[in-house]
């Protein structure tokens, strides 16, 4: 362990051919896509606070938290709640009020619910009080799907500079794909959608895309090395070339993410979760949707197939 | 590639022990005072406390000014003896309406209105655009320019008074920055309830005196009288009192206000002071009214309507209305700071009990301390000796990281914990595509200085584009994020510079020195 590496994710001689499974990794991607495009309609994200707007606070009661009793509480006060739950420990308690019709109601709601526990359930203690109002709410949730957007283009364009135009398109369809995967989950698993989320997906843009260069990087040095060889032979070699270091990055992101999710505290292990389905998602997807994409779009272009004529091979395949 | 001048070693070294001294600060605390001890700044989810954004309400801004503007242009057309149909202030379209009785006078009346145009002393620019129309009808319009030095003002007074009110409540540190157009951004560290903030910022406290119609009748229904206005009191909202619009001295010339107790009735009481305008103007108007009401009126709520016993020449006053020791004080807070532009509304509200933010704090620690374990065992078991290079790199490199957000001042909030964890699993990803490349190299039959050379060379382009676009979407965020997501943009960001110069230099330093000193006939890789 100290001079010679005990282990090998894989032996350096593995040839697996993916490529053959090009059409299925692509259906089961779009599948799952469709289902998650599906799940964004219905039943739809749980939208986090910072987007929906209204009141969320966070008690500790003395002793374990009698939910019922606090709903009577704040119903004697006239208070509507959107929901009473569990966050975490069995004395903490989340109450959510849902978006006042004004910015003075919000703020009137704070003190309303303060007070009914203070009166209702003595020894309780307010340990957070988020409220955002709707003005606040649409423009951070613009500014939110601003930031998704931009990046992406900003992700296609550095890599359309550095690479050829189809390696863009290729890995852009995949971000987008990866994304819409993210989104079904936030559907299925009810974890609130709100900037730190946001903040989750661009970590993984950031970090699927990072998968892909390095394949797409591979690729590109194996075109100029392999001049005869079929694009998709050399794209199953370049996978294989970089699987031991695909499969050992994705291991220590995932291994640094874990302990957030496990003991993270409720306000940040929705954000770990996401992360870790996101590092599986972003790490399979550069080996089965991102790499038979360039295949498709490059088969005639990258790389004419090994009995295409010698002349125009050699011309498409010296450029940088 | 693999050779490094004395110089550079040097350089690099150093760097790596600035970073370890400056990021030091965050693990202890400071052992003597006269060190230079700066740690990351914890934002208020970690330390505890209240982040509030107000909004400064501009309609009010601008029908403020109208109604201003509509009075001026009464008495200017009294004054050319113009008379007219409708005066009327219409804020949403920033201007006010006239239409005069005779559309001959038209002429004269925009030359009796000219006078109210103010240029700007700048650019020259008038602040009003006065049109005319055969018909008789005049517009009067704010111009943009006016009105957005006019917000951008009101801001600014606001953020001053929000200080002066905010300082009177003793919190430490307050930070009150202005934010875009409208907004004012106010941040309270270690106040986890900032209800009491929160209801000292929310009123405008302009205070008035003005006198009390004793003709009228607020209880009989129907309009006010002509010049009067109905108010209602402050502690029987029900009950209202009819005042004379006229506002006789303005709460603007207050010097001083305390709290204090009645030394008679041992009521709590506010006790002011004026200056010498309000003085002299509240010794007019008191001696010629004594024995009728004036009315001290706040917010268009009446405090307290006294009958003027004798005239008040001294220029100081009481306010008594049914206080209690701390409305008495928050009133005289008020007072004293000055009253608001225009009212302010809290649009967003983010408070952390300290209990919370330490828990916060102790459960990101954890989780760093073991995702760090996780992936140091990790590169042991999967590279060896080249995996621990990188684990070296990687302590130095979360040094580097919190000694730059020192430096910066930057900082770390929760979501940043969770940053930081994610630079530790991917800063070893530059050392993962090194360590393979050279493994490849190895296998193609190079020699080991050769393997290192190729392997160093070859990975160093993935390593840029890889990181390269990580980094842009994190700036993104950073740009387009706010509050602690920032913070988890800050912490990657400056995490992708740090790894990328510590697995690129340091490793490959290390690399180097070990090679130069042991001469390996084959790497373990």
């Amino acid at each position: 362990m100290f001079i010679k590496p005990l282990l090998r994710i894989v032996p350096d001689t593995t040839r697996i051919p993916f490529m053959r499974g090009r059409y299925m990794g692509l259906i089961v991607s779009a599948f799952l896509s469709t289902a998650s495009v599906v799940l964004f309609f219905y039943p739809g994200l749980n939208l986090g606070i910072d987007f929906s707007g209204g009141v969320v606070m966070q008690g500790r009661t003395e002793g374990p938290a009698d939910f019922n009793q606090i709903r009577g509480a704040l119903a004697a006060q006239h208070i509507t709640e959107q929901g009473v739950q569990r966050f975490g420990d069995e004395s903490e308690v989340l109450i959510r009020l849902g978006a006042q019709p004004t910015e003075a109601a919000n703020q009137a709601a704070v003190a309303q619910v303060r007070a009914a526990l203070e009166k209702g359930i003595p020894g309780t203690r307010i340990m957070r009080t988020d409220a955002v109002g709707a003005s606040v709410s649409a423009e951070l949730f613009r500014n939110g799907m601003l930031a998704l957007v931009v990046s992406l283009v900003m992700i296609m364009v550095y890599i359309w500079f550095r690479f050829e135009w189809q390696f863009a398109v290729g890995a852009v369809v995949t971000l987008i794909l990866d994304v819409t995967k993210a989104i079904g989950f936030l559907a299925i698993t009810r974890i609130e959608f709100d900037l730190v989320m946001v903040a989750a997906i661009l970590t993984i843009l950031g970090y699927s895309t990072n998968d892909k260069v390095v394949v797409y990087d591979r690729v590109r040095e194996n075109l100029r090395k392999y001049k005869s060889m079929p694009l998709r032979d050399l794209i199953d070699l370049s996978i294989n070339e970089t699987l031991n270091r695909t499969l050992g990055t994705s291991m220590t992101v995932f291994l640094a993410s874990l302990p957030l999710a496990l003991f993270g505290g409720e306000s940040i292990s929705g954000f770990a979760w996401v992360m870790l389905f996101g590092i599986v998602v972003g790490t399979s997807s550069s080996i089965f949707i991102a790499a038979p994409i360039l295949l498709f779009l490059g088969e005639h272009r990258l790389r004419r197939d090994a009995a295409a004529p010698v002349a125009v091979k050699a011309t498409t395949a010296s450029r940088p | 590639m693999m050779y490094f001048s004395r110089l550079k070693t040097t350089i690099i070294l150093a760097v790596c022990l600035l970073g370890i001294l400056l990021g030091v600060p965050n693990l202890f605390p400071a052992p003597a005072s006269w060190m230079p001890w700066r740690a990351v700044h914890l934002g208020l989810d970690l330390r505890g406390g209240s982040y509030l954004l107000l909004e400064v309400d501009m309609k009010s801004v601008i029908k403020e000014r109208l109604d201003g503007l509509t009075d001026g242009v009464r008495q200017a057309l009294r004054g050319g003896k113009i008379f007219y149909q409708t005066l009327d202030a219409q804020p949403d379209q920033d201007r006010i309406l006239l239409r005069l009785r005779d559309p001959a006078q038209i002429n004269e009346a925009v030359a009796a209105l000219r006078p109210l145009v103010s240029r700007d002393s700048g650019s020259g620019q008038a602040d009003l655009a006065i049109d005319s129309n055969p018909d008789g009808t005049i517009t009067l319009t704010l111009s943009q320019v006016a009105l957005s030095n006019r917000a951008s003002g009101a801001v600014e007074q606001s953020i001053e008074i929000v200080r002066r009110r905010i300082d009177e409540t003793g919190v430490v540190e307050p930070q009150i920055a202005r934010q875009g157009e409208s907004r004012i951004v106010v941040q309270l560290p270690g106040v986890g309830d900032p209800d009491r903030i929160k209801q000292l910022i929310g009123k405008t406290a302009h205070m008035t005196f003005q006198l009390v119609d004793e003709t009228a009748n607020p209880a009989a229904g129907g309009p006010p009288p002509l010049g009067d206005e109905y108010l209602p009191m402050q502690d029987r909202p029900n009950e209202k009192i009819a005042v004379r619009k006229r506002v006789d001295v303005d709460g603007a010339d207050l010097t001083n206000a305390q709290a204090g107790t009645s030394p008679e009735t041992g009521e709590w009481v506010v006790n002011f002071t004026f200056n010498s305008i309000g003085a002299r103007r509240f010794a007019d108007i008191t001696r010629s009214n004594v024995n009728h009401r004036f009315a001290i009126v706040l917010d268009n709520k009446v405090i307290s309507a006294p009958v003027i016993r004798e005239p008040i020449t001294g220029g100081r006053g009481q306010i008594s209305g049914s206080f209690t020791a701390q409305s008495a004080n928050d009133l005289a807070v008020l007072l004293r700071a000055g009253a608001l532009p225009a009212p302010l509304t809290v649009v967003e509200q983010r408070s952390v009990g300290p209990e919370l933010g330490a828990d916060s704090i102790r459960a990101g620690a954890i989780s760093l301390a073991a995702g760090f374990v996780f992936v140091i065992v990790f590169m042991g078991i999967f590279y060896g000796l080249f995996g621990w290079f990188a684990n070296l790199a990687l302590v130095v490199n979360l040094f580097l990281m919190l000694g730059i957000m020192s430096l910066l001042q930057a900082t770390l909030t929760l979501p940043g914990m969770a940053g930081i964890l994610l630079t530790l699993g991917m800063a070893v990803d530059a050392n993962i595509l090194i360590n393979e490349r050279i493994r490849e190299e190895q296998r193609l039959g190079r020699p080991p200085l050769a393997a290192l050379e190729h392997g160093f060379s070859r990975a160093y382009s993935t390593i840029f584009d890889s990181n390269a676009t990580a980094f842009l979407a994190h700036v993104m965020l950073f740009v387009f994020g706010s509050g602690p997501v920032r913070g988890f943009a800050v912490t990657i960001t400056v995490g992708i510079a740090t790894s990328m110069f510590t697995a690129w230099m340091l490793t490959r330093l290390l690399v180097s020195r070990w090679y130069a000193n042991t001469r390996p006939k084959l790497l373990p890789v």
